[in-house]
């Protein structure tokens, strides 16, 4: 009855081909056939946010979805969003502002706070504590990471407007 | 934990998913945006034999402007509402409400249809569908028929649905002119289910009252509940305090883990009023 699925998708821009038993769920699919293991599951039913990952370029819980729903799509999680640089700002503040300590929460917290920061303009900190809400994190009091995410919002927008 | 083992099929029309529940009985579901099935699914709340997938069927998915309504398709996501202008500029009441609905990520992956056809009683969705007296399209493998609001929440997470049954859309009346909406809700934490919340409609003045009001309740018991004491009260024009008074009269109201009965009806009026007088101050100001 559970037969196994083929899937193909996209994983930070390479593609993955793989047989999975319909109930493997996307974050298992990263972790355990990927080996990416930079996604974290935490709770397992969408609420502490640690298993966030882009999908199609939208922030998606990666524990709510399963692997043969990925199928066709393009997923980008922290490794990738690391290695590409493009949110290299970001990391580079979450790092100063001590924004990270266990490590837990972060690559989520990344995921949900560049998702913000596409968004352009320089949200206020009410908008930006909204926007992260569902993303946990035990260890800071969310204080630096709001600050982290703050700075950068200013710093592009800075850079945006010196550009035009 | 990990959900039980489970067969997979993927439906590329309404008609196909029907069809696909009709063969696998009782024990299948639909799997649409999957924000909360998939949840109860690695709790184990639920182990079904099939999950048809209906996430991909185009024709399910969209917000289409209809004679004098909006037509909601069911796997339309909380984020496409969101940013949608036509729900912005005809039904503020639900524009206002999906900001309350989880977290940016559920957004992007939960479904209109899929927060209705679940009916969880603290939930926001079906309390906006039922102020608005919205319309359930349903697919059986009958054939299609229709089912308003009223009829459609029988209780916990139990809807008019029948087994095999799939909502297609949400058809709802944009209110006439002069009509109102209210809504506010109590959470403990950020995009939470509601402790108590409030979700309403008001139909034009008339002399001190309303032309109509339907005034819905969630998170206070089995599913959203009207007030037909609250809403007698506001036609009439009674007070917003005394309108207050009888939010819950009449509502077999429960207690959960978050608030005992008693607070939830005391919530309930709380809120009533808050945005009874809301109104009542801006239309003043007018």
């Amino acid at each position: 009855m559970s037969a196994p699925v083929q899937i193909t998708l996209s994983i930070n821009g390479e593609p993955i081909t793989a047989t999975v038993a319909p109930r493997m769920m996307l974050v298992d699919f990263l972790r355990e056939v990927a080996a990416l293991t930079g996604t974290h599951l935490g709770c397992a039913h969408g609420v502490c946010g640690a298993c966030t990952v882009r999908l199609d370029g939208a922030s998606v819980r990666s524990c709510l979805m399963l692997a043969v729903q990925a199928e066709g799509t393009e997923i980008e999680t922290i490794e990738g969003l690391a290695d590409s640089g493009a949110e290299a700002d970001l990391l580079d503040a979450f790092h100063r502002h001590n924004a990270v300590q266990c490590g837990y929460c972060s690559s989520g917290m990344l995921v949900s706070a560049a998702e913000l920061l596409a968004q352009g303009g320089v949200p206020d900190r009410a908008t930006i504590r909204d926007h992260i809400s569902g993303n946990y994190c035990r260890c800071t009091g969310y204080q630096s990471i709001v600050d982290a995410v703050e700075e950068v919002a200013r710093t592009r927008a800075g850079k945006a407007g010196a550009g035009a | 934990m990990k959900s039980s083992s489970f067969a997979y099929r993927r439906a590329a029309t309404a008609e196909e998913a029907v069809a696909l529940a009709r063969e696998a009985g009782e024990d299948a579901r639909f799997l649409a945006g999957g924000q909360s099935l998939l949840a109860a699914l690695n709790f184990r709340l639920d182990e079904p034999c099939m999950l048809i997938d209906i996430g991909r069927i185009g024709a399910l998915r969209g917000i289409r402007r209809v004679e004098g309504a909006l037509k909601i398709g069911a796997l339309t996501r909380h984020a496409e509402i969101a940013a949608s202008v036509e729900i912005a500029k005809h039904l503020p009441l639900v524009a206002q409400a999906i900001h309350e609905v989880a977290h940016p990520a559920i957004r992007n992956r939960g479904t209109f249809g899929g927060s209705i056809a679940l009916a969880d009683a603290a939930a926001e969705m079906p309390a906006c569908a039922l102020a608005l007296g919205a319309r359930m399209h349903l697919l059986g493998p009958d054939g299609p028929r229709r089912v308003a609001a009223d009829e459609f929440f029988l209780g916990l997470y139990e809807t008019a649905l029948e087994p095999g049954e799939l909502l297609t859309h949400v058809e709802i009346p944009i209110p006439p002119a002069g009509a109102c909406h209210g809504f506010a809700e109590l959470a403990r934490r950020r995009g939470d289910y509601a402790m108590a919340g409030l979700a309403m409609m008001l139909g034009p003045r008339t002399g001190a009252g309303r032309d109509w009001a339907r005034i819905v309740f969630f998170g206070i018991a089995d599913r959203a509940v009207r007030s037909p004491s609250a809403e007698a009260a506001i036609v009439a024009g009674a007070a917003p305090e005394e309108c207050a008074a009888c939010a819950t009269d009449g509502l077999d109201v429960f207690g959960d883990m978050n608030a005992a009965e008693s607070t939830k009806r005391h919530y309930a009026a709380v809120l009533l009023r808050r945005e009874l007088d809301r109104i009542s101050d801006e239309e003043n100001r007018v």
